[in-house]
């Protein structure tokens, strides 16, 4: 398998998915000419053509509520978002029109749109640019979410998000763009949304998580392993649909669970899954759950503030010892 | 001199028209007049064979049931809600009659429509029957929607109809789309999008004219002027009372529509579809027109943002009377076939009602299906404890 970065993937995906199927085009601010805000997109305007990989202006609601109509009627629209901080201005299209079209006309209209673009905090971007969003997005009935975490998994979902015939929405690391890993080079290679994937295998206790955070919980587990304990990790990989039965089967396994989220504790997708958690498999617990999420502010420019604000390694540990009654 | 303006533009065609004085200061000083212009007599400006544009009688006279056939079904819909038999918001279209079905019938139904939740009539023009359309009211299992969208989400694949959309302005972005569509899949089509006045504020309005006027795509956009936005009227809410002046900004045609007359719906907007379909791009049409109810069926006709002879005075511009007035007048349509007429459209109503009575209720059981593509996907897809 060629090792590529997280940004190549999502690139091979999108490439692979318009040359098999001719109703499927690239929308959004600077896809074209820019080759992708990310690089994303890069080179596709030259194998496709404009009327396929299209420059927008900086209009969110608008070419986002464009995608939905396209898709409404027929053709299969994958709309960038710069990222999904400004894709705030399109929730309207996103949760009113997307998320409820089949619904609200008895089933009569599918709805094959992908929405994508980055999410989270990078490096000192303050407030208003370092915004994990999923939980929002996932919050509406009607639409999926997948939150890949690694390029494979990057490919895999956006390639499985692209068929869908739902609207489905990628949150994709900002910090992720550059990882690299082994990804297959199957033009079928997909990864089916819903289900979860165990990053890493133990016994002791269990981390769930998803995106950028599975990187943190791995870290945290490896230093864990240093003091003998034994550390699973669930990677969610899809919040919408969800792999409950992946997470019974590791609450079942260790019986004692730290969340881990990039974004906000107040409705988010921790909260969820802790009360699911205690509502499903109460009695398979051993120890409170806890949850490692972003602080509870807008995030802040200074970098010492910064750090002290995101999820850390250091926190997901005290927490795993927590849990461990350690 | 504001009573010349009116009459010139709500008669014509305005391509990409030259400034007017309407300066907030000139608007807030017209405000008033331009108001009583349009309480006058309704004067055509053209001769009654220049309106009627070649149309066959059995035309015109299929234009005239679908007016009656509209005021008619609604006014059921007005009594059913009365009574109960209707729940939720329920928005109605006595008075503007002849913008949808004019625009409309200058479309083929290949074609396509989408508008926002005053929608009944633009439902019923694309042909979905009014038993389906009640039935949908009556939140029936027969429904256009299944009973799941109600009186401001009706839709029919079938008939090209993509919908009655809830929020103002947000359905705009999407006939853009549909436009988008026509023009990737290169097929000979159009779309026509309405929005109330209000929604011109928005940004969505905005956002997608510029895109439509770019990429010179097919999309007809009719803003439903009916002078009022809920209980505010258009000059409280808008910086610019002449709304088409509003395409200029996106070098976009535009024109104005006397929206009490069908026949003029149907010219100016014909003249909209032929430019679309040969590759002219967008064009933006104001349709003046009234409604005669209140804004939704909890809003009082008269009382609070306009008096009774306000509503009184404009229903001598009643679109169904200047409509008959002029089959008449030309012995297309006597009184007498316009009362059996009449008669019929009673029927059709009163039908429409009993078939809705007598649509089953959906099952409760349909309440997690037709959200997602597919019911049995990996993972869970909802989250209360109410599916298992």
């Amino acid at each position: 398998m060629a090792v590529i970065t997280y940004r190549e993937a999502l690139n091979q995906a999108l490439a692979e998915e318009m040359e098999r199927d001719p109703d499927v085009f690239l929308m959004g601010e600077e896809v074209g000419v820019y080759n992708g805000a990310y690089k994303v997109s890069k080179g596709l305007l030259e194998k496709f053509g404009d009327m396929r990989v299209v420059d927008t202006p900086i209009t969110e609601l608008g070419f986002a509520g464009l995608g939905v109509g396209a898709a409404m009627t027929g053709i299969r629209p994958v709309i960038e978002f710069m990222t999904w901080n400004f894709a705030i201005l399109a929730f309207d299209q996103i949760f009113n029109s997307a998320a409820k079209m089949r619904s609200m006309s008895g089933g009569q209209f599918k709805m094959p749109i992908t929405f994508r673009g980055p999410t989270g905090a990078a490096l000192q971007l303050a407030a208003q640019h370092s915004q994990a969003l999923e939980s929002q997005v996932a919050h509406y009935p009607g639409v999926k979410v997948v939150v890949p975490g690694t390029p494979a998994d990057a490919k895999g979902l956006l390639k499985a998000a692209i068929r869908d015939d739902d609207p489905v929405c990628v949150f994709e690391g900002e910090m992720l763009y550059n990882l690299k890993g082994e990804v297959p080079e199957d033009d079928d290679y997909i990864i089916p949304l819903g289900v979860a994937d165990l990053k890493r295998e133990g016994s002791d206790v269990s981390i769930i998580t998803h995106g950028k955070m599975i990187h943190t919980a791995l870290q945290a587990a490896a230093q864990m392993e240093k003091d003998g304990v034994s550390v699973e990790v669930l990677d969610l990989r899809s919040l919408r649909p969800l792999d409950t039965d992946a997470i019974m089967r590791t609450v079942a396994k260790t019986n004692r669970v730290v969340l881990v989220e990039e974004g906000w504790a107040f409705g988010g997708i921790t909260a969820t899954i802790a009360a699911m958690i205690q509502e499903e498999a109460f009695d398979m617990l051993d120890a409170p759950i806890l949850r490692v999420t972003q602080a509870d502010v807008p995030m802040p420019y200074a970098k010492a503030m910064e750090k002290a604000a995101k999820p850390s390694v250091e926190l997901v540990i005290q927490k795993l010892n927590q849990v461990l009654y350690r | 001199m504001a009573d010349d303006k009116k009459k010139d533009t709500s008669a014509a065609v305005t391509e990409t028209v030259q400034a007017e004085d309407r300066s907030p200061e000139a608007a807030a000083e017209a405000g008033g007049e331009l108001d009583r212009a349009s309480q006058t007599e309704h004067k055509p400006r053209l001769s009654d064979e220049e309106r009627m544009q070649g149309l066959s009688p059995d035309q015109l006279k299929k234009m005239m049931y679908d007016m009656l056939l509209a005021r008619r079904l609604e006014e059921k819909v007005a009594e059913a809600y009365a009574l109960g038999r209707i729940g939720g918001f329920c928005h109605l279209y006595i008075g503007q009659e002849a913008v949808a079905i004019g625009a409309i019938s200058a479309q083929t139904p290949d074609d396509y429509v989408m508008t926002a939740y005053r929608e009944h009539v633009h439902a019923l023009q694309c042909g979905i029957t009014p038993g389906a359309i009640m039935a949908e009211l009556y939140g029936r299992a027969d429904g256009c929607s299944k009973g799941k969208g109600g009186s401001m989400h009706m839709f029919s694949a079938e008939h090209n109809y993509l919908g009655g959309h809830g929020i103002v302005g947000g359905q705009i972005p999407l006939a853009l789309g549909v436009a988008w569509k026509i023009k990737y899949r290169k097929e000979d089509r159009v779309i026509q999008v309405y929005c109330g006045e209000a929604a011109v504020n928005q940004g969505a309005f905005h956002e997608s004219l510029n895109m439509a006027a770019l990429w010179k795509i097919p999309m007809i956009l009719i803003v439903e002027n009916n002078r009022f936005g809920m209980g505010t009227a258009w000059e409280r809410a808008s910086s610019l009372y002449d709304i088409y002046q509003k395409a200029t900004a996106y070098a976009m045609p535009s024109a104005v529509a006397d929206g009490m007359d069908v026949l003029d719906m149907y010219r100016v907007t014909k003249e909209a579809v032929e430019r679309a379909r040969s590759g002219g791009g967008p064009t933006l049409i104001e349709a003046r027109t009234y409604r005669f109810v209140g804004h939704s069926m909890s809003d009082p006709v008269s009382g609070v943002y306009r008096t009774k002879e306000d509503v009184e005075n404009e229903k001598a511009n009643d679109p169904i009377r200047i409509f008959a007035d002029l089959l008449a007048r030309q012995n297309i349509l006597s009184q007498e076939e316009l009362e059996k007429m009449d008669e019929e459209v009673k029927r059709v109503s009163e039908e429409a009602a009993d078939f809705a009575e007598k649509s089953p209720e959906p099952e409760v059981s349909e309440l997690y299906t037709e959200i997602y593509a597919e019911e049995n996907v990996n993972g869970r897809l909802y989250f209360d404890m109410r599916e298992r």
